[in-house]
């Protein structure tokens, strides 16, 4: 069985919302319908994303690290947002694991977005439906684009390469690779949801030099040094180097 | 999470009328209240679900669709509530009408037990649409549905003394002392769940929000300039203090001063009657204090906007 998946690489993530706004401008184009903005350029601008790039500052100063942390839907493998839902508008695809929402039939009763450990949903305040992030279900089939673009718009944007898609469930993908070689982990593993994406941790690249790397001992300039030297009057090159 | 007026009124109503209905039904049982007294309590019961359930459609976006809600029972425990709530309220209509047409006593016992039994299913999916989130902590626990059934059946039988008053003032002494009584275990369980809401301790944490394992983590930014659905919808906005205050209101409200009035003025409408709008008002605030007591592990993510 396919479940489609975002792994996110946080170690090269730099925290630039190139995923965002393509995002927002790929999901407010589609033929579902816009996504609403309301003041977008006023002093309270607020608006429906699928996807969010949030900042956090990891220990304390001075020793601090700044960690960009892209936040959508994590199409988990038990969603607690599915059976919640009274109509059937909000369901799993079983034949590529997306959760989706049908907009026709969604009542706006903001269920789902309570059993939603993630925040992951945000109802529309125009459209009065609960909308999330589709894994671009309608770019990733498209067959009228070429193959190498049918994958989300945030993917496609990315940069740095920081967000991977693909099949969890395929042991040899290049989600499924990430995750097992680089230590892809879970969002919140204590309520059991078993979110598809998966998030791949920062890593450090640490030169550990000790004292005595700093010295040669084989330096050829101290090798030089206790060379007897010539004696004066014996044959030279160059009046230093002694046969 | 942020209080949504129209569930809190829905909760209330509904619970209210759920516990008139029951009163109703325990008179009928015991005492053999009178046919009128029984049909008009059935229509002020019917009124209170109305109210009640007029109030919900509010929380929808789409309430035209209302209808799809009755879809996935199998699963859902609001579209549970949203197919008893009719049956109920039909089984109640009904069972005035017996009344008020004078059938057979027996048939009309036969139709208010099966409404028992709606009743009663009403308030465990009107609970259990809380208590079944893993993690609202503060929800997650069987006290949330004792309490919807203890509050609703003190404050019908609260409401049912003041009819009573009204209607059949023989009845009304008893009303009002079972009423003292449900409303004490209602006040008991209620002390019991916020004592045990004090004691919790957040599963979610920061460190397992982004899976980062440090101790000292601070968001910077959340991804958004204003606010967000995320920010409005799970929060409630308000200092402390008015939380507080909130908790103190109805923890004063919804017992101690209506049942002085209970006590002491078993024969007066009126007195009966302000008994039932403090306690409603107690209710008020107590399902207030029951959104914004819970903790959305959501918030984790949205604690800082830059």
């Amino acid at each position: 069985m396919t479940q489609l998946a975002l792994v996110i690489d946080l170690n090269v993530c730099v925290g630039c919302h190139a995923c965002v706004t393509s995002c927002k401008q790929w999901n407010t184009s589609g033929e579902a319908g816009y996504l609403s903005d309301d003041n977008p350029y006023g002093a309270d601008p607020t608006g429906t994303f699928f996807n969010r790039v949030q900042t956090f500052e990891v220990g304390e100063f001075p020793k601090t690290e700044t960690v960009h942390f892209p936040k959508s839907c994590l199409h988990c493998e038990d969603p607690p947002c599915v059976p919640v839902c009274p109509t059937g508008a909000s369901y799993k695809r079983a034949e590529d694991g997306i959760v989706l929402v049908d907009y026709d039939k969604c009542i706006g009763c903001n269920y789902c977005a309570w059993a939603c450990p993630y925040g992951a949903r945000e109802i529309d305040e125009h459209q009065k439906v609960m909308k999330k992030c589709t894994l671009c279900v309608d770019r990733i089939y498209d067959q009228a684009l070429p193959e190498a673009e049918r994958k989300p718009a945030c993917v496609m944007a990315c940069p740095t390469s920081a967000r991977l898609f693909g099949d969890v469930h395929d042991p040899e993908s290049e989600v499924s690779r990430a995750i097992r070689d680089r230590g892809g982990y879970a969002l919140m593993p204590e309520w059991g949801t078993q979110p598809a994406n998966h998030y791949l941790p920062r890593r450090k690249a640490v030169a550990e030099i000790h004292p005595d790397e700093l010295t040669r001992h084989d330096n050829p300039l101290k090798v030089d040094g206790q060379l007897p030297r010539p004696a004066p009057g014996e044959p030279a090159l160059d009046d230093v180097t002694s046969w | 999470m942020r209080p949504a007026w129209s569930v809190i009124l829905f909760t209330t109503l509904a619970g209210a009328g759920q516990g008139l209905f029951l009163a109703l039904f325990a008179a009928d049982l015991f005492a053999r209240a009178p046919p009128d007294f029984a049909a008009a309590g059935a229509a002020v019961a019917l009124g209170l679900l109305a109210a009640g359930l007029a109030a919900s459609f509010f929380h929808l976006g789409h309430p035209e669709r209302a209808w799809r809600s009755a879809a996935m029972w199998r699963t859902s425990w609001l579209s549970r509530e949203v197919i008893v709530l009719p049956a109920f309220m039909a089984a109640v209509a009904v069972y005035g009408l017996t009344h008020a047409l004078s059938y057979d006593r027996n048939i009309s016992l036969l139709i208010g037990a099966a409404a028992t039994v709606l009743c009663f299913a009403l308030f465990v999916c009107t609970g259990m649409i809380y208590a079944c989130l893993p993690f609202l902590q503060e929800w997650r626990t069987p006290l949330t549905v004792v309490n919807f059934i203890a509050f609703g059946c003190a404050s019908g039988f609260t409401a049912a003394a003041a009819l009573a008053a009204v209607r059949y003032p023989a009845l009304a002494p008893r009303y009002a002392l079972a009423a003292l009584v449900l409303g004490g275990a209602a006040y008991l369980t209620r002390l019991a769940s916020l004592a045990r809401n004090a004691r919790l301790r957040p599963k979610s944490t920061l460190a397992t929000a982004i899976g980062i394992k440090h101790p000292k983590i601070v968001q910077i930014a959340q991804g958004a300039m204003g606010g967000s659905f995320n920010t409005r919808e799970f929060f409630h906005g308000r200092p402390r203090e008015v939380v507080r205050a909130a908790r103190w209101a109805f923890l004063a409200l919804v017992f101690p001063l209506p049942a002085l009035l209970l006590a002491f003025a078993q024969n007066s409408f009126a007195a009966l009657f302000a008994a039932f709008a403090l306690q409603y008002a107690g209710l008020l605030a107590e399902r207030w204090y029951f959104f914004a007591e819970a903790k959305h592990p959501q918030n984790l993510y949205y604690q800082a906007i830059a």
